[in-house]
């Protein structure tokens, strides 16, 4: 934290009024009162206690009801933090819900239109057939979406279990590579798995949910990656880890946005320049996935040269 | 004699889907719009299959699934779950209800679920 941002989180007015609390019920302008009705304690006891020093009840008194004063303080900064807990709370739920929501008209729209698609009641052409595919990939898209939320809305609400098995990391990173290929091979892009020795420990966490990890290293790499160029996904012991690591000759990230890259929401600036599709919650994702696995997730990026993304996994 | 498929559930949007491409497909499908009547009509009808939703109204998938487990004239029938629910949870308790298999539906296209229904009829 610079100095200009403990300048503003100073401005105590404006923190409350960001959060769309009022004051009585806003932790920073509750400490604030506190912390002068401390040093006004402090003050007027010692005042006290040097003018009317004969008579000790009074000085008690006073004393205690300014004990009082402090009591209800702490109470209702302890309450307000509730508050905000229970409002962080509410909006995960509001977002699993909504999801939840949104998951059946998606189901009836995706199977309606694949429906149509298959040819099953006459066939569709030309014309036809391209809005068909935008309608099908949009409606694909909008239901990857709602899984990504659904996902945050889980690991928010700490409903994400682990369930951790021993599995071999190269064979669910060959898996998820072969999904990739078509996709991969259709925007000019080669995918190289280099794996140094054959014979790795078995590796110990959730393989579905690393398998999402994968996914999303390799979807980025492909991704943004402009006209052609070659993935490296390589795999390698580090002591007593698995190392696993995504290459790209891709767009990279600017400097000034590399520190937010794991932040929920937050998109790249050239990315949103060259695509505009993700929502920005797959990193997200990913470094929830990878820490709760008691493993460690970073990258390595510099603009318009490519991006490395890597994360350690433990060996059982 | 096509085999009978019972659908129970309450989008009637999936109810048509369903109908259709398992109608194109040689099958006679029933369809429940909630929990009680599927219940009643998995009784009455006899299916060779039920498809069955979780979130249904009146009564729970669960329910509609430990009770069709339980009753001696239904219990052999082969259940596919066929829901958006999808924490591990979910699946296990379906599965220990006795469910042949579980569908998200998020994640299956209309010919993978056709598939995996040909294959619980042993097709």
């Amino acid at each position: 934290m610079n100095f200009k941002q403990i300048l503003q989180q100073l401005d105590v007015l404006a923190v409350c009024k960001r959060y769309g609390l009022s004051l009585w019920q806003c932790p920073q302008f509750l400490f604030l009162v506190m912390g002068v009705v401390i040093i006004a304690t402090a003050l007027i006891t010692y005042a006290l206690g040097t003018r009317y020093i004969a008579d000790p009840v009074t000085v008690l008194l006073i004393v205690f009801a300014l004990t009082i004063i402090l009591f209800i303080l702490t109470f209702s900064i302890t309450r307000s933090l509730e508050g905000l807990a229970e409002a962080n709370r509410l909006k995960s739920e509001f977002i699993s819900i909504v999801s939840h929501q949104l998951r059946s008209p998606l189901s009836n729209l995706k199977w309606a239109l694949e429906l149509l698609m298959s040819g099953r009641f006459g066939k569709i052409e030309g014309k036809q057939a391209e809005y068909m595919k935008i309608l099908k990939d949009n409606t694909g898209r909008m239901g990857e979406l709602v899984s990504d939320l659904l996902m945050v809305s889980r690991i928010e609400q700490g409903r994400l279990p682990l369930h951790k098995t021993e599995f071999s990391l190269i064979e669910l990173a060959q898996e998820t590579i072969a999904e990739f290929k078509p996709i991969a091979s259709a925007s000019n892009v080669k995918i190289e798995l280099d794996v140094l020795k054959d014979l790795l420990p078995k590796v110990f966490g959730d393989s579905s949910q690393l398998k999402l990890v994968i996914e999303n290293f390799i979807d980025n790499a492909v991704r943004y990656t402009k006209d052609k160029g070659i993935v490296k996904v390589k795999i390698e012991q580090r002591n007593k880890k698995l190392y696993l690591s995504v290459k790209d000759e891709g767009v990279g990230i600017p400097k000034e946005d590399q520190k937010h890259i794991f932040q929920k929401f937050f998109r790249s600036s050239n990315v949103l320049k060259y695509q505009t599709r993700g929502s920005g919650l797959g990193l997200y994702i990913a470094k929830s996935v990878v820490e709760r696995s008691k493993g460690k997730i970073g990258f390595k990026s510099e603009e318009n040269k490519g991006s490395t993304f890597w994360f350690t996994i433990p060996i059982k | 004699m096509p085999k009978k498929i019972l659908f129970v559930e309450d989008e009637s949007a999936l109810q048509k889907t369903f109908g259709d491409v398992l109608g194109q497909e040689g099958y006679k499908v029933v369809s429940a719009l909630d929990g009680e009547m599927g219940l009643k009509m998995a009784k009455t009808e006899k299916p060779d299959l039920i498809l069955l939703d979780l979130i249904l109204p009146k009564m729970h998938g669960f329910e509609v699934l430990k009770e069709l487990k339980e009753d001696e004239t239904t219990k052999d029938i082969p259940i596919i779950v066929l829901t958006n629910l999808e924490s591990m949870g979910d699946v296990e308790k379906a599965l220990e209800l006795g469910a042949t298999t579980y569908l998200v539906k998020a994640s299956y296209t209309l010919e993978e679920v056709v598939t995996k229904i040909k294959k619980a009829l042993g097709e």
